[in-house]
């Protein structure tokens, strides 16, 4: 499978093969030759089952691996020719999981993501106290401002981190399953502000999402991993059928369609 | 929620850390507080000069302050060559080690951790006990080697590079494929402190006489202070102050963890090692030129954590003040207790109050765990 690159890919991934070293000097084969372009201001669900490399993926796009062969470009240019820092204004990670540390106030914790734009030894620019700002209210979190960040409950540490990745003021924003351990008001919320902010600030998005429903709500476009690769990319109602997701999770689904012709999955236990 | 918020964030700014008033208030506070314990323990002593003498004194000498004599000759020898040195030490040591525990603890995200413990006090303890013991063993060698060192003696040299070389030994072993983890570090700083601590062991079971000097070194005294040890230490320890204080940010950030620190786009492995080295910098040169005083670096950083908050931005130029405040004291009262060391002071005045202050707070707000 070759990619075309095209004028307006924001990061591409070609041919990429990984593998974790294992400490009996074995290798865990993760990726196998993944091909996979992002455009600019696209907004991108990556689903697979665990350990198919979802996660391996996205540290690979901000650069933190770097694969064994093939080559991430990102605005055009191979990530190893970025420096860590120029990158990190650009890519921002939003993890999985993050202990925040004890005794920080939101605010305080937020100005962090503003690290790789540090123009000042020991204070902050305007800038970053805008950036800050807008940060914390687009993410709905103001009103935490003053907070500690270790006091806080799931969905509102869920908003925090989303407001730490805004401040970074990212283009290309990679989430790492950001409704882990939510409930499903606290889940629609978080994607639902996700959604908004790609279209306020011309964010391109890539989210790592377990719930298939949940992702082919969300995004317009489905990444599905699979054995090292691309095992299907598209708009979800082509991609997410009862025979995909039998091929690649192992789970028999049945299909239902909702008044609007959207697909809905079904699990039979 | 959002309405009710809004007054306290336009009134109060969200960023830009600790208000300038509440900077002042801590950091000018210790600075006074410094100035005035460093007065408070030059004039005290076993020959007593009164505080407007002590302070004539220094600023006649230090300041050039054109001022009358009205004391005693001697009151000047005594305050000039051995107190002022004392304290001085007493003040760079107490900075020193406050600051590079509270690096510490942020770097390896453990509260358990001290400026010593990836084999700072071990190693530096081997090489001033090497220093002690060899003179008696091989004194033509000893002699030669010390004297050529612009009179600082052998044993803080020695000290002072065992340190350094401890900790490089302790960062070469524990660097795998994929970068240093935390735990890996300690656990290889214990095992080469253990083998260290072997030697020491054996050294003094060997050294017959020297047994008390050795004892008096590893407890921690500042004794024997003077202005050549100083001479030799203050550059050392001012540069890794500079070093470190500038890179508070990069501390805050590492606290997130290594993957989030290095999608803020820190070199992690890099600037752990400089973190390392500058700290570890600091804490050899102040242990060679006053043993290994416990309790300082441990405690220093958490008090100035439970009051002030965790922000580096703050804690590190806070730590430097407070901690050399107190060493200041407890060298002052290991002084009047008719020259015990001063690791016993530290100890005695430091934990019940850092009990105290665990008791009474709101909640205990430690280093974050890993």
């Amino acid at each position: 499978m070759s990619v075309v690159v095209r004028a307006e890919s924001l990061a591409t991934v070609e041919d990429v093969w990984f593998a974790y070293p294992l400490p009996d000097n074995g290798r865990r084969e993760v990726l196998r030759g993944l091909n996979l372009h992002l455009l600019r201001g696209e907004l991108v669900a990556l689903v697979g089952t665990n350990g198919s490399g979802k996660t391996t993926l996205l540290r690979l796009l901000a650069g933190v691996l770097r694969p064994d062969t093939g080559i991430i470009r990102f605005d055009g240019r191979a990530l190893g020719d970025w420096r860590r820092l120029d990158l990190a204004r650009r890519v921002t990670v939003l993890p999985q999981q993050l202990d925040l540390p004890v005794g920080f106030r939101v605010a305080e914790l937020v100005e962090m993501g503003r690290a790789p734009h540090a123009q000042r030894l020991f204070g902050a620019t305007q800038a970053d106290e805008r950036a800050v700002a807008r940060a914390l209210a687009d993410a709905d979190a103001l009103d935490l401002a003053h907070r500690y960040g270790d006091e806080l409950s799931g969905g509102e540490r869920q908003r925090v981190l989303v407001a730490m990745a805004l401040a970074q003021e990212p283009t290309l924003l990679l989430m790492d399953e950001p409704t882990l351990h939510l409930d499903l008001a606290h889940q629609v919320a978080v994607l639902a502000t996700i959604r908004r902010l790609r279209a306020q600030r011309g964010l391109t998005v890539l989210a790592v999402l377990h719930d298939l429903n949940l992702a082919a709500a969300f995004a317009p476009r489905i990444v599905v991993l699979d054995d090292g690769g691309v095992g299907a990319d598209g708009p979800p109602d082509e991609v997410l059928t009862p025979a995909l997701v039998e091929r690649v999770f192992g789970v028999t689904v049945d299909e239902a369609r909702l008044e609007d012709g959207s697909r809905h999955l079904a699990l039979r236990l | 929620m959002r309405a009710a918020a809004a007054p306290s964030v336009t009134t109060r700014p969200l960023i830009g850390g600790p208000t300038l008033t509440r900077a002042a208030l801590v950091l000018g506070g210790g600075t006074l507080l410094l100035g005035v314990v460093v007065v408070v323990a030059v004039a005290m002593g076993s020959v007593g000069v009164g505080l407007g003498d002590t302070a004539a004194i220094l600023g006649r000498r230090l300041l050039g302050l054109p001022l009358t004599e009205s004391w005693a000759p001697s009151a000047e020898t005594i305050i000039f060559e051995l107190r002022l040195p004392r304290v001085l030490t007493a003040m760079l040591v107490g900075g020193g080690l406050a600051l590079a525990g509270t690096v510490f603890q942020a770097l390896l995200r453990n509260p358990l951790a001290d400026p010593y413990v990836i084999g700072t006090a071990a190693g530096a303890s081997l090489g001033a006990v090497l220093g002690i013991v060899a003179p008696l063993l091989l004194p033509g060698l000893a002699i030669g080697a010390a004297s050529a060192w612009l009179g600082l003696g052998i044993v803080q040299l020695l000290a002072f590079v065992g340190g350094l070389g401890t900790v490089l030994l302790v960062y070469a072993v524990a660097r795998g494929t994929g970068g240093t983890p935390v735990v890996t570090l300690l656990l290889v700083g214990y095992a080469i402190s253990s083998i260290l601590a072997a030697g020491i062991a054996l050294l003094m079971f060997a050294s017959g006489r020297a047994l008390g000097a050795i004892f008096g070194w590893l407890m921690g005294s500042l004794t024997g202070a003077s202005w050549v040890d100083l001479a030799f230490a203050a550059p050392l320890l001012a540069l890794s102050f500079i070093f470190l204080l500038a890179r508070w940010r990069r501390l805050n950030v590492l606290l997130l963890g290594d993957a989030q620190a290095s999608h803020l786009g820190v070199e992690v492995e890099r600037e752990k090692l400089g973190l390392t080295m500058l700290a570890t910098l600091a804490t050899s040169a102040a242990v060679a030129i006053s043993g290994t005083i416990g309790f300082v670096g441990l405690v220093v950083p958490h008090l100035l954590r439970l009051v002030i908050g965790p922000d580096h931005r703050l804690l590190l130029p806070a730590s430097l003040l407070f901690g050399a405040a107190l060493l200041v004291v407890a060298d002052l009262g290991a002084r009047l207790a008719g020259g015990i060391p001063v690791g016993i002071i530290t100890a005695l005045i430091g934990a019940p109050f850092f009990i105290w202050l665990l008791r009474r707070s709101r909640a205990i707000r430690p280093v974050p765990s890993p």
